[in-house]
């Protein structure tokens, strides 16, 4: 079975572990192997969280630097560190809403302009789509939801071997009972979004 | 199962049967003792968060030593800690089995150094297991208890992050009932280790060791994949990253793949009969070059002059873990094979993207302390040895409160050293999980040579950094248990003939600044013990009492706040400093250093 490259990049406390937790639940459900790798030793204290998922016939569980299929990023700066892991045949997805991190705050760097930043990652990718996730978790009901509406537009691609019924079956299963509804919604705005983009 | 490798592990000792659990914990390990700790609540498993890896290990070597199986797990340096019994209950050995998780962090993402713990294998001459995935791991644990019994002595079983912090499916062995009580038998003359006892007990050893390396010349964990005259000898990870490059370069009638899982005694036969069909071979191994120096010394004996690399200019290299691309890389360069590299894209036009470093959390107590401590030391010429937990992270700036750091408890005794070999006013910081672990016997030694300096314990009531477990001062009630004890800080402090000790609210800000002084001034030894609990740990238990604050119109944008304390939940507004009111815990630290007192509490507005 052909080989599927997915990073996602995050950071500390946007549910990047769930994200890819859904992922990987909702690949067995679909019957395809699957490993994970993750990164998250100081998550909790706003670093930077790195998964890295391999689907398919493969053995090892990450990824290296221009190998990613798709990239995933949960806040647009993020992304942009990741675009190592992307060659010119990587699909990019990136929540447009920032949260700059604390260097910015205390004058030890600039935070990126967003328009920049993403006609750099058009011009040295396949495809980015890019979209304000946590608007569209908002009105799902919940902006715990980001990481599950970026799951939705990385879905809509259909560059992953998982089918859109198993990942919302894992979202049913897996997510916690009080946020399914939310999940759900925000799962099929992102799959809009992607739509349209 | 969808598990993480350290889940697998836990599950695998589950499974054998293990009864008796110890461990310090530490990352990447800590998800097996969090399991393990959650089991134990519910079942007849025993379980301890021990003081230090050596504590656990000696603990450990006590319960297998009265025949009931044992699982003692810990992060690579740990081992460091507990080397010390290790190397002589290899002498003495086991009776029920016992396995010594080591779990290694090639490129230290949590670690202070990426040494290769096989090493252990061979200085204590003890059997090392090494999974190369998550669903091995569970298997070989389950396995390694087996093999300790079969041996009589405890068995190494060596991980890497990626193993730890993997996941894949997994299925599930079947569960062997535990037993929970054992015997001890009187036996000293091959229980305690005096010198003519030793003596005997060290050629037994070597028996041992030469029939471990016998079971390894044919264990399934061995084995050769694949065909042709090229041969690679890998291990752990590295046989994963061979595997998918073999298939990548499509050599795979060319190239035959020796994956060693008993990896030490390092099986002779086995290897030079590998080399003899062999005309070229290629040792893949993360770390330093454990298999490649055995493989050559092999060849030598068997007057074998085939070329073997491993380390080496070009090759791989002793530095940091291995990914995918390189070692696909480093095999095709080494056995000429055509091969594309993968495309990274050139990020010369991007953008400098400012850094996200972890930092301490917002309201975290340790910044308040840390800025209490810098007040406190204005105009001194000040050394800052500091220690290992969330606390390091001080050591960034603003706040840079950090100067040296090499191990758990370093601060202590090497503020020993500093204080007599400079003239500086030296300060020392350490967490209350470390100082149990290890600064308390660098504090004795303080008192009784009489040094002078001021250290501060940053009681928090957890060991945050690793996620939140107990230790000898926490309230244990918080988890739900009884039946423990719960030694005071202070009191040991105190104990120890400490003369000065205060115990300050680190939210306190005036009087936490006074206080550090009054000890800043006091000769010899003094210590402060700055009380308040994880704000992360407080949310978790429902206890922490949130009152977001805000910046007002009286602001004049001196930003000491943002400056001086830099707490994350600051951002800038255009040019204006603001608090996010989410992120807000109300600690007021930054409400009491705001010379405009222009920080005040948001006014909560009635429900309705």
């Amino acid at each position: 079975m052909e080989t599927t490259r997915l990073i996602i990049v995050a950071v500390g406390g946007q549910g990047n572990l769930l994200a890819s937790k859904v992922l990987g639940e909702a690949a067995l459900l679909s019957g395809v192997p699957v490993r994970m790798s993750e990164i998250h030793g100081m998550a909790q204290r706003g670093g930077v969280v790195e998964s890295a998922i391999v689907f398919g016939d493969a053995k090892s569980t990450i990824i290296s630097d221009g190998e990613a299929n798709v990239l995933v990023g949960f806040e647009p700066s993020e992304t942009l560190r990741a675009l190592n892991k992307c060659s010119a045949d990587t699909t990019v997805i990136t929540n447009l809403a920032p949260l700059p991190p604390f260097t910015v705050a205390i004058g030890r760097g600039t935070y990126p302009d967003l328009d920049r930043a993403q006609d750099l990652i058009k011009a040295k990718t396949k495809r980015l789509i890019a979209f304000d996730a946590v608007d569209l978790a908002t009105t799902a009901g919940s902006v715990m939801s980001v990481n599950i509406v970026l799951l939705g537009a990385l879905i809509q691609t259909g560059i992953l071997p998982v089918s859109k019924t198993d990942v919302e079956e894992t979202i049913r299963t897996k997510t916690k009972k009080a946020f399914v509804n939310a999940n759900l919604k925000a799962f099929e705005l992102g799959y809009g979004a992607a739509a349209n983009a | 199962m969808l598990l993480l490798g350290n889940e697998a592990i836990a599950r695998g000792a589950i499974e054998a049967g293990v009864a008796f659990a110890t461990t310090y914990p530490g990352t990447p390990s800590s998800e097996i003792s969090l399991n393990l700790f959650e089991v134990s609540h519910e079942s007849d498993l025993y379980f301890e968060y021990s003081t230090n890896e050596k504590v656990a290990l000696e603990v450990a070597a006590a319960a297998a030593n009265s025949g009931v199986r044992t699982f003692c797990m810990m992060k690579h340096v740990g081992l460091n800690v507990a080397a010390d019994p290790l190397m002589t209950l290899a002498y003495v050995g086991v009776k029920g089995g016992m396995v010594i998780l080591s779990a290694d962090d090639p490129s230290m993402f949590s670690s202070q150094n990426e040494q290769d713990n096989r090493y252990y294998g061979k200085l204590s001459g003890l059997p090392i297991l090494e999974p190369s995935s998550v669903e091995e791991a569970r298997q070989m644990t389950a396995e390694a208890f087996d093999l300790s019994e079969r041996l009589g002595e405890p068995v190494i079983l060596r991980t890497t992050t990626r193993i730890n912090h993997s996941s894949a499916f997994v299925e599930l062995g079947r569960l062997t009932p535990r037993k929970t009580k054992g015997d001890f038998k009187k036996d000293p003359f091959n229980l305690v280790t005096v010198p003519a006892v030793s003596r005997r007990l060290h050629v037994r050893l070597l028996e041992n060791w030469d029939k471990a390396q016998a079971l390894a010349e044919t264990s399934g964990y061995n084995f050769t994949d694949g065909a042709g005259s090229w041969g690679i000898i890998c291990n752990g990870v590295s046989y994963g990253y061979v595997s998918d490059a073999v298939k990548e370069l499509g050599i795979a009638d060319k190239i035959r793949v020796l994956r060693l899982g008993f990896s030490y005694p390092t099986p002779p036969k086995l290897i030079k009969d590998f080399l003899t069909s062999c005309e070229r071979v290629l040792v893949a191994e993360e770390g330093e070059p454990f298999m490649e120096e055995a493989v050559k010394a092999f060849a030598q004996e068997a007057g074998l002059t085939l070329p073997i690399a491993g380390k080496g200019e070009g090759l791989f290299s002793r530095l940091y873990e291995f990914d995918p691309a390189m070692v696909r890389r480093v095999m095709a360069g080494y056995f000429g094979v055509p091969h594309t590299e993968s495309q990274a894209p050139d990020l010369s036009d991007v953008p400098e993207i400012p850094q996200r470093p972890p930092n301490l959390c917002a309201g975290c107590s340790h910044r308040a302390t840390f800025y209490a401590v810098k007040k406190a030391a204005e105009g001194e010429e000040t050394i800052y040895p500091t220690d290992i937990g969330c606390y390091t992270l001080g050591f960034l700036p603003p706040l840079a409160m950090g100067d040296f750091l090499i191990c758990m408890g370093s601060s202590v005794s090497t503020a020993c050293g500093f204080s007599k070999a400079t003239d500086k006013k030296v300060i020392s910081f350490i967490g209350d999980s470390t100082f149990f672990h290890s600064g308390m016997t660098g504090l004795v030694n303080a008192v009784y040579n009489n040094h002078n300096f001021t250290l501060v314990i940053l009681d928090n009531g957890t060991t945050a950094m690793t996620g939140h477990q107990p230790n000898p001062g926490v309230d244990m009630s918080n988890f739900n248990l009884s039946g423990y004890g719960r030694i005071s800080i202070e009191a040991v402090v105190r104990a120890v003939g400490v003369e000065h000790v205060t115990v300050i609210k680190p939210y306190k800000v005036k009087k936490s600044i006074e206080a550090v002084k009054a000890a800043l001034d006091h000769k010899g030894v003094s210590v402060i013990i700055s009380q308040e609990m994880c704000t992360l740990y407080a949310r978790g238990l429902k206890q922490l009492k949130v009152r977001a604050f805000a910046v007002t119109d009286k602001c004049k944008n001196h930003r000491d706040c943002i400056n001086q304390i830099a707490c994350p939940a600051f951002y800038l507004d255009g040019e204006r400093v603001q608090i996010n009111p989410n992120t807000c815990v109300g600690c007021a630290v930054c409400a009491q250093i705001c010379p405009e007192n222009a920080i005040t509490p948001v006014k909560v507005k009635q429900a309705g």
